[in-house]
């Protein structure tokens, strides 16, 4: 079963990557994950591994993920290497403004459960599905406030510079 | 098949190797004969039966029935220490139809991983039934102190229920009540094997029928509890058959809302001393059970419905 969510940001695309390549973050803006623990020795980059949960229903489903494809400031995806079957992308692009479209991918599924499996992957597609959508609206928000707070300290520092 | 491996066998499974040669008049020796063919009918308990591409397989369908029809919720995971040997202690709920442990089962081995060997100990008779041997590839094993052993010395989780089928049967009234019977086996175990017990409580099990009595009268009369180690004959109001005795074929569980909450580890040489006292120990876990089952329950409005 495959996912996605999208939303544009205020931001670069830097100041967005900077988030969503921390793992130290996770928690504070993605919707629904429950841990999200390095357990690599790089906590970041190719290679990375995480132990991950997601609450779907009346489970927390997840397992150890590593990071396969490491793009700085616009591409990282992530498989599973145990737990449930999985595939992730944070997928940024440039837009015109100094703005940078934003796509959260996720397809997953258990190889081998048959019918019941393919059946669970579509009862739970919904709530997967919400939380990606809240995950990149908190994202959005995040890191536009983050933006702001950042500028209005700027003209703070500026205003006491001149003064 | 010679008497040492009899007496062996048994022992694995929980059970004395003479328990079932005695039994008065004609009732007492059909029920020798049930409880011979019953015995015949456990397997011997063997770890390596639990079998994690087989859970892993199951998992979506143990997930739709927890998520859907039990609205299953499982809380402080993170409670249980990530790696290594532990005794995880419940409260049992639901007759012989367990959906509390089914629930758990499946957020444990979605948490953890299915590589993470987690054993159940189970009563000999629910192992015997027809049509539940694939509980042994869930890792269930028949309940034993030596099964109890072999799972912790290997390094696994393991998931008991020192009330069993006394607390299991309760009834309906008291489905808020953390009833171990006074059994304090689990302690010796965890002391034993040194090994931190984490407490597991559970809400909504006992509200899958109306059971009524736990029948322990019934049973001594009938001498169950000396053949089969069935200390009770409950009687409940339950689907499909109406009124149910014994429970033995199981039951239709209502979709009632459990509820599953991991408390913290308690290491108990740490937290009682170098030879804790058995009784001051069982009336701390127990009161901590209680204490979180009252809470568990004040969150619900109605029965089954949550």
């Amino acid at each position: 079963m495959r996912v996605s969510a999208s939303i544009d940001v205020a931001a670069s695309p830097q100041v967005v990557w900077d988030q969503v390549s921390d793992p130290t973050r996770y928690l504070d803006f993605m919707s629904g994950i429950t841990r999200w623990e390095v357990c690599s020795e790089d906590p970041r980059g190719l290679g990375a591994r995480y132990r991950m949960s997601m609450r779907v229903g009346s489970a927390e489903i997840g397992g150890l993920v590593e990071v396969i494809e490491w793009v700085e400031g616009r591409d990282m995806a992530w498989t599973s290497v145990t737990g449930l079957d999985q595939r992730g992308r944070w997928r940024l692009r440039e837009r015109p403004g100094g703005r940078t479209h934003v796509e959260l991918r996720l397809s997953y599924g258990v190889a081998g459960a048959g019918f019941w499996g393919w059946i669970s992957e579509r009862v739970g597609a919904p709530t997967v599905r919400g939380h990606l959508q809240h995950t990149v609206r908190h994202l959005k928000r995040q890191v536009e406030q983050e933006q702001t707070r950042r500028r209005a300290a700027a003209r703070r520092q500026a205003g006491v510079g001149t003064s | 098949m010679p008497e040492a491996v009899t007496a062996e066998r048994a022992a694995r499974n929980g059970h004395s190797a003479d328990e079932d040669s005695s039994g008065p008049s004609l009732v007492g020796g059909l029920l020798s004969g049930l409880a011979r063919s019953v015995s015949s009918r456990i397997p011997t308990a063997d770890l390596d039966e639990r079998d994690p591409d087989y859970i892993r397989d199951n998992l979506p369908r143990q997930w739709l029935a927890a998520s859907l029809y039990f609205r299953g919720e499982v809380r402080g995971l993170g409670n249980i220490p990530e790696k290594g040997p532990v005794l995880m202690v419940g409260n049992h709920s639901g007759g012989n139809i367990t959906p509390d442990t089914a629930v758990f089962t499946l957020a444990f081995c979605a948490y953890f991983g299915v590589e993470r060997a987690f054993y159940q100990l189970a009563h000999n008779l629910v192992l015997s039934m027809p049509g539940l041997s694939f509980l042994r590839k869930f890792g269930t094993v028949a309940a034993s102190h030596e099964n109890a052993r072999k799972a912790l010395e290997s390094g696994a989780a393991l998931l008991v229920y020192p009330g069993g089928d006394y607390e299991v049967h309760r009834p309906f009234w008291e489905r808020n009540r953390v009833d171990f019977d006074g059994r304090k086996g689990f302690i010796r175990l965890a002391l034993d094997q040194d090994v931190p017990i984490v407490p597991v409580v559970s809400v909504g099990g006992q509200e899958t029928a109306l059971f009524l009595t736990r029948g322990e009268g019934l049973s001594k009369a009938l001498g169950l509890d000396r053949l089969l180690r069935l200390k009770v004959l409950p009687i409940s109001i339950a689907l499909p058959w109406i009124v149910n005795v014994g429970d033995m074929l199981g039951h239709i569980p209502l979709p009632a809302k459990i509820t599953v909450e991991a408390l913290p580890p308690i290491h108990l040489r740490q937290e009682f001393g170098p030879e804790p006292d058995l009784d001051e120990v069982y009336d701390h876990v127990t009161r901590l059970m209680q204490e979180t089952l009252d809470a568990l329950a004040s969150e619900r409005t109605l029965p089954v419905i949550g």
